[in-house]
Formats: C-alpha cells, structure tokens, sequence
C-alpha cells in the first residue's frame, strides 16, 4: 500500500461521500420504483383489509377500473382531475420555497362561495367566454386574497405559516358557509344553497365528450409551473429559499417579496380549482360543502417530489380511484371511506420508505431539501460551521 | 484498575506518574480501513495511545484523521481491522460502546445545550439513575476541576460562557463519563491566545494523571510543541509516527521540517505547488520578511465604515459605533475571539443586516441604502464564514452555486429564462481557473469536500468584476495547501482590489494583513501593525485590556 497515488491521479473529492447517482437512467428507474412502490403496497394492504372484511378485492379492483376508465367513465375521471390538478400545483408553489399553505379548504371554499354567488347573475348579463374569465380571474384572487395574511405575517414576523394558514382555513370556511346562507343564498329553495348555473351557462365542453375547459386549464398550469420552477430565474429562487433560507439572504433573493409572491400563486391557483369545480362541474355551492381535495392532494404532491409534471399521472390514478371506488364501493356494500383508506396507506407507505431510505442512505427522497433536514435528525441542533473535521 | 474507574480513583492512584514511554497502549488501532464510495478514507492504518501521553494526529482535510476518530468514538464502524482497550479486541457500535470504554470525544463545536447549567449539562449523562444528585455532583465538578487545575461555576449557563470554557466543561464532561481517552478535534481553532494556554495547561495536568490524548490539529507548531508522539495521515494512509526520541531529541524548527516532509516530502514532484508551499510555510515564520516590502496603498477609499451600529442576533452582540477605513490596495485584517461582533460587522458592510445608525460607503459613495443584490453589482463582495448553511446549496449543482449571486443577471439569464449552455460555460472556465476539484460542474456542491467548496465560494466572490470582498474566517477548517492558496488571493487583492478579513486565526491575520484593527464586543477596540510584539498586543486588545488602543479606536 506504499504506492501513494498522485494528487492529479486522483481529481475526485476526498472527503467520505454519500453514493452518487451519475447515470440518468439508473436515477429515473430509481425515482419511479420509489414513487410506485408506495402506491402498489398500499393497494396490496387494501386488497388484504377488503379480504378480512370479507370482501373480494379482486372484484373491488376491477370494479374501480370499470367504474373509473372504461365505458367512457375515464371523461368522469378527468373532470374530478381539475381542481384537484390546481389544488396540487397550487401547493407545489409553496411546498418547493419550504412554505406550507395549509389553508387550501378556506381558499378554496371561498372561492367557489364567491363566484358561485356572482356567477349566476354575470353569465346572464355578458358573453359567456368573458363571464368565465372573469369568474375564474375573481375565484383565483380571492384565493389568493386569502394568503395575504399568514404571508404577510411570515414574511414580516416570520411566524409559522402553518399555524396561520390553518387558522386562516378556519375563518375562511367559516365565512363562504355565511356567505351561501345568507347574501348568496338561492331564495327559492329551502336549503342553504347558492344559485344553479344553468346548463348551458358552464365551462364548454371538448366536443361529444364531458371534458370541460377547467380540465385543460388544468393541465396547462401544471406545464407552465414546471416551466417557471424550473427554467426561470424565479423558479431558481424558490428553489434556493426552499433549500437553504440563509443562502437566499446571503445571496440577495429578497426573500420576504418572494414569500409572498409564491404564496399569492399558490392561493390563486387553488381559487382557480374552484372556479375550475363549480363552473365546470357543480354549477353552485351548498352550505356545508368541504371536499378536502387538499388532503388527498397532499401524498400525491410527495410521491410527485414536488414536480408539477409528474403529479399529473398521480392525480390522474387518484381520480380513477375515486370515481370508479363509488360504485366499487356501492358493490361491495362498504362506505366511500374506504377510498381515504387507501390513500392513507399510500401516505404511511411512503413515511416507512422514506424513513428507511433515511437509515440506509438510499437514493432519493420525498421530501425538499429543507425538510429533509427535519426528518433525518429532529433532535440534534445543527451546527453552525459543522463543514468539516466533524463528521 | 478497573475499566471504568473514574478520575478521582484513578487519580490516586496515578497522581505521581511521569509520562512513561514504555505505557501499554490504551487503545490500539490495528490495520483499520474503511472506504467510502469513490474514496478510501482509512486505509490499513495501525495506531495507538498509551497512558499519559498527547498523540498528535497530523494530515490535511480529507487525509481520514475525521474518519478514524469516527470510527474511535462509534460513530462508524470499519471495514476491516481491529480495535483494541487494555490489549482485549473491542466492537464500538456506537457512541456509547464507546464512552463505556472510557473514550471520550471533545468536539470542534461545543455540545453542550446553551440554556442549561453546567452542572445539568454534565449530569446529563447519568440517565441511569432515577434521581439527580446534585450535592455529588457538585462535589466532583469541584474533584475534577481541581485536577485539571480549572475552576468552573457550576451554576453558570453554558450559553454565557466564554469558548474556552465550555471546551474546558466538555473536558470535564469527558472525564465525568470515565473516559481515560480524550479525542481533541481540533480544540484551539476557536480560542484566544490566552484559552490556547491555559488548555496546554490542562492538557499537561492530564498527563500527569495518566489520561491517554488524541490531539487532532493543523497547526504543526502545536503538534511540534504538544505531541509526545506525532502521527501523520495522509490520503488515508499513515504515513509514520515520530516517536518520542524523535520528538525530543529535534529543536521546534528541526520538528516542523519534518513534519512538513511527512506532510507533503516525496509528493513533491508530482503535488504542484508543494515547494511554494514550503517556502510559504517558512515565510510565515518570519513575518516581518513578509511585511517587509510595504504594499503600495492608494489614497482611494475603498470601503469606509462610518461610526455604524446594528442590532446583534441572539446571543451575538451588534456593533457599537464602528469607524473603519479600507483602502485601495490593502488588505485590512479584524481580529477578535469569536463571537465579538464579527458577523453583524461582515453583515453590515455586504448589506444583509440594517443599519442603526452611521453609513457605509463603498469607492465614496453612501451604500446604506443599497441592498445586498446592488451591493454585489457594485462589486462589493462578502466570502462568507458559514460556508454550509449560508454560503452554498447543497443540492444544487457547483455551477449554479457559483452563479448564486447573478440569478436573474443578463447574460446568463434572459428575461428571467435561464441559459444554461452560458452558465456551464463560465463555470467550467471558473471551475479550472480556481482549481475547484469536481467529477463536474453538475455534481451537487454539497458533496464536495470543505476546501472545495471554499474555492467555490471564492470562484462567486472573486470573479463577476469584484472589487472589494470581506473575507469572512476564510482559510478556517481548510487543509495547508487551500490554506496557503486562499491567503495568496488574499494578498493578490492588493494589486488594484482592496480586503477585508475577519478571522480569528491571529497567525493569518498577521501574515496577510496591513493593518490589524480589534473587534472586541461589537467595538474597534485599537489597531495594530503587523510586526514584532504584534500578536500579544492583539491579545491583549481582544480579551478587552484597552488602556492601550482604546484611544485609537475612532481613529481607525
């Protein structure tokens, strides 16, 4: 062992590194098995749960593939896709600079309380295509009006946007609930309900499909967010906040118009879920209504890692899930519940791998580099200059 | 002797023992070797301690010394070899393994938590028992600190004690636990000239009472003064220990010489740069051979700091009325202990923290108002000291971290779309011009070793038209040949730029610096000229005897 080798033999690094992925493809294989895997797990758990039940998961599965995709289903499928799409985008925003907006239920029902209150009246006084865009302009600023104060708040206070957007959730429930009882309220009915849009006065539809314009409108957010996350210098500097704060501030970004910038795209975009929901799918809005989309959203926005684009197949798997596990679930004589089950599953599936992955120093994670951090060790206060001999 | 005697009993009965040469190893490391993917860390290196001696452990960053006290202290395991105590074969699977064989770690950064006492901080470890007994534990901080010769309040908090007494209550803490091996990371790169002292003092009580020490450092005139024994790593591999009639029987000089040789010796033809760096290692004895030929200084101010004040963060304090003057063509050092007001003063000047009260002014211009971003068009440049956790991203690729700065800047961004074949091209430029060692420019930064990502950091502040960069703690925790290289940018500033250097390595400061203002609680507290007595009179200022420099502070 005497033969020591030259400095210039040797060009890599030399302290002890973590395993570097350099081939693409072995990354990509890598990324896709951890993304499925969770998915596959949990529909094999669910498969065992529906056999304790007594039920036969064989038939429940199928059942969600006929009642989700085949027989034209799959249009029903792409409908639920929209809002839950812009909901997903909307949390990516924030999810990438480290900020986590909580507070979707409130920004999205009030959203859809606003244009469904105003809705009905504007489409009979101006042309249908600026109707629309108006609306979806209103519902997107309302959602984003929402997140002004938890943003303001952390970007001033630095107070935590999680508390304050959940806070903010709360009242903002509160307030469409009020809003579609009492000024919005359809009077000629005898329950708490807004308006109806009539038929013909919704989101135009592709041609002999159910598919409405919200679904495409969709689909190009999430193109344009990878874009702009990716490409764009703004899409560098919520990457860079996401990762390291204190960089951010060393190198300039300005950090508190940038907290609320990307605050402000994620509430409008969850406003346009709704306006995407009820222009293109409900017609109105009923006191009471909370479909948590956000929630189911959230797992999917993990298994994604965070890139708009790859949710798309995600939500999509979960839409087929949830259109065709009513009738599944009708057929097997259990409640729709059952679906949250499954996603649930999905959701501790991946803590598991993800904490092992951690323990074992496996390849890629969920998670953005700033929650990593948490994740791997909670416990331990970080270093300030631990870069070298500490190890 | 029991395994797990602790001081007091070993003390006793040790008490008397000279250092003896012929002491059975504590511990013995035999043809251990670990590799890490891409790099063997440790390779067959066969090393041991014995009783009352400091074994200095010697190498560059990278050389593995991290490695093996890892492995030491259970935090790796290795792949081959075998570990040792009292002549038994050990397994340390883990920390603890490890303090309950009596090795004990005094990291580079204390470890104590900053809201407790002392005496919490070292009953910590005694979570064995149900009930906290304070009286004996107070007795035994005073048993141990009377040992080691140190007088600690048992009821201070460890946040409100200076750097060197914490490292003073994390050696207390060691040998709390039994250990009757102590592993020093490099435990002077933070003190005071004073604290340096009065740890060798400590270090020497150790010895009479028989405790084994690892002493891992860079500073070969330490090692050359401290080590009964003297090891040196390199690229994994020892490459020989001085033994102790080797140490004796050789002058200071005639000890640095070889370890410089062990250091870098038979590398020579093929490590570029190794003969400078020898020369540079002798001119730095000789720092008036340094200082001899006085740097053109221009009469332009470069960077000026009128009576500033800001706000600290929390425990750092802030600075109190700051006068300063930088100009073309100099290089200003700022010593001070840690933790005396040294980033609210970085911070202030690169615009990340508020002004109070008073103005900077950069080329002649008020840039108060100014934020970081225009600071930096300016040329205006900050290296920061927190390389890791506010210098670089570590996830993202060397490239983009060296355009950090520019993000949004034409020619590399257009209308806010990125072009990524002008950016890979400069980093590649960049990436061989300041010898940054990469498998690429889109290796993720955070993989690269500490040295690297220096130069990473120096290629963003260096380049892009910068003028005037502040050079925050820049050669701390670096090997000698990045070392040696940053200090030559430093002093290339002269030629046309002007420095700022921060750093609490006093032996840099005089080395690069002009002039050596004192940073002592968020004030300038006096400045010296580099040259004979220098370094005392620094000392003095630092540890806040101002009868001296008080007067000059305003004027600096």
């Amino acid at each position: 062992m005497s033969a020591v080798p030259a400095r210039e033999a040797m060009p890599m690094v030399d302290e002890p590194m973590r395993p570097q992925r350099s081939r693409t493809a072995t990354r990509a294989l890598d990324l896709l098995m951890r993304s499925l895997v969770p998915v596959v797990l949990a529909l094999v758990a669910g498969g065992i749960l529906l056999l304790i039940l007594g039920r036969d998961p064989l038939q429940f599965y199928s059942d969600i593939w006929h009642g989700g995709v085949q027989q034209g289903s799959w249009q029903d499928s792409a409908v639920r896709m929209a809002p839950l799409l812009l909901i997903a985008v909307g949390l990516i925003f924030v999810f990438r600079a480290n900020i986590w907006n909580l507070g979707y239920d409130g920004q999205f029902l009030l959203a859809a309380a606003v244009l469904s209150g105003w809705g009905p009246s504007l489409v009979t006084h101006v042309p249908l295509w600026l109707a629309m865009t108006i609306l979806f302009l209103v519902a997107a600023a309302v959602g984003a009006a929402w997140t002004l104060v938890p943003a303001g708040l952390k970007a001033i206070y630095e107070t935590n946007e999680i508390i304050t957007t959940l806070m903010m959730s709360f009242i903002g429930v509160g307030v469409a609930n009020i809003l579609v009882k009492g000024p919005f309220q359809d009077p000629s009915v005898n329950i708490p309900q807004t308006k109806v849009l009539p038929i013909n006065k919704m989101l135009p539809t592709i041609p002999s499909t159910r598919i409405h314009v919200g679904v495409l409108v969709a689909v190009a957010a999430a193109l344009v967010a990878y874009y702009v996350l990716t490409r764009t210098a703004f899409g560098l500097r919520i990457q860079v906040l996401g990762a390291n704060p204190r960089a951010a501030r060393h190198v300039g970004v300005q950090v508190r118009k940038l907290i609320v910038s990307s605050f402000l795209v994620s509430g409008a975009l969850i406003g346009a879920a709704a306006a995407a929901d009820i222009l293109g799918l409900w017609g109105y809005s009923r006191a009471n209504w909370n479909p948590a989309y956000g929630d189911t959203v959230i797992p999917f926005v993990f298994l994604a890692r965070l890139n708009p684009l790859a949710v798309i197949p995600f939500i999509a798997f979960y839409a087929v899930l949830s259109t065709g596990g009513d009738l599944a679930a009708q057929n097997a004589n259990l409640p729709t519940d059952f679906l949250l089950v499954l996603v649930a599953l999905i959701l501790l599936f991946m803590t598991l791998i993800e904490f092992v992955g951690r323990r074992r120093e496996l390849g890629q994670s969920y998670l953005p580099e700033g929650l990593r951090e948490v994740f791997r060790k909670p416990l331990i206060r970080r270093r300030p200059m631990g870069t070298e001999e500490t190890a | 002797m029991s395994a797990a005697a602790h001081l007091s009993s070993e003390a006793a009965g040790a008490g008397q023992r000279p250092p003896s040469s012929g002491a059975a190893p504590v511990v013995e490391l035999i043809g251990i070797s670990k590799a890490f993917p891409g790099v063997v860390a440790n390779d067959d290196i066969s090393f041991d301690v014995r009783r009352g001696e400091v074994h200095c452990l010697l190498g560059e960053n990278g050389a593995g010394k991290s490695t093996l006290m890892g492995i030491l202290s259970g935090i790796q395991r290795p792949d081959a070899g075998q570990i040792r105590v009292d002549g038994e074969a050990v397994d340390i699977g883990s920390p603890r393994d490890a303090l309950e064989l009596g090795i004990g770690t005094v990291y580079q950064h204390s470890t104590l938590i900053p809201a407790l006492s002392v005496l919490d901080n070292l009953m910590l470890g005694d979570t064995h028992k149900l009930r906290l007994d304070n009286e004996g534990a107070r007795k035994r901080l005073e048993e141990i600190g009377s040992t080691l010769g140190v007088e600690v309040d048992p009821s201070a908090r460890a946040a409100d004690l200076a750097l060197g007494r914490q490292q003073q209550v994390e050696i207390v803490k060691a040998l709390w636990r039994g250990s009757r091996l102590l592993i020093l990371d490099e435990p002077t790169s933070m003190l005071t000239p004073q604290a340096v002292e009065e740890l060798y003092k400590v270090l020497s009580r150790l010895k009479e009472n028989g405790l084994a020490v690892i002493f891992i450092t860079h500073k070969l005139h330490e090692a050359a003064f401290l080590g009964d024994r003297i090891s040196v790593l390199r690229r994994g591999q020892l490459i020989g220990t001085l033994d102790e009639s080797a140490v004796k029987s050789a002058t200071p000089d005639q000890l640095e010489q070889r370890i410089v040789d062990m250091m870098f010796g038979d590398l020579a033809p093929s490590l570029a740069g190794a003969a400078e760096l020898k020369a540079d290692l002798g001119e730095a004895e000789q720092l008036e051979a340094v200082q001899a030929e006085p740097a053109p200084v221009s009469a332009d101010e470069a960077l000026t700091l009128e009576r500033v004040s800001v706000r600290g963060e929390g425990s750092e304090p802030g600075l109190d009325d700051v006068s300063l003057t930088l100009r073309m063509g100099e290089v200003l050092g700022v010593a001070g202990v840690d933790g005396n007001g040294q980033r609210a003063l970085a911070e202030a000047i690169s615009g990340q923290r508020k002004l109070q009260r008073g103005e900077v002014k950069f080329l002649g211009a008020p840039v108060g108002h100014v934020g970081v971003t225009g600071r930096q068009k300016l040329g205006l440049r900050y290296l920061t000291d927190d390389r890791l956790g506010e210098g670089l991203v570590p996830g993202l690729p060397v490239s983009m971290n060296i355009f950090l700065k520019l993000i949004g800047e034409a020619p590399f961004w257009r209308q806010g779309r990125i072009r990524k074949s002008a950016i890979d091209a400069r980093s590649k430029e960049l990436v061989e011009r300041f010898d940054v060692r990469t498998p690429s420019i889109d290796t993720r930064a955070g993989t690269l070793s500490g040295g690297n990502i220096q130069k990473v950091l120096l290629a963003r502040e260096l380049s892009f038209d910068s003028k005037v960069v502040v050079f925050h703690k820049p050669t701390y925790g670096l090997d000698l040949k990045t070392t040696q290289t940053v200090r030559q940018m430093i002093r290339d500033m002269r030629d046309g730029k002007a420095a700022l250097v921060i750093s609490t390595d006093l032996d840099e400061l005089l080395e690069v610096s002009d002039r050596i203002a004192v940073l002592s609680r968020g004030r300038i507290v006096g400045e010296v000229k580099p040259g004979p007595g220098a370094a005392e009179e620094v000392g003095r200022l630092m540890i806040g005897d101002v009868s001296l420099g008080a007067a000059e502070g305003a004027a600096a």
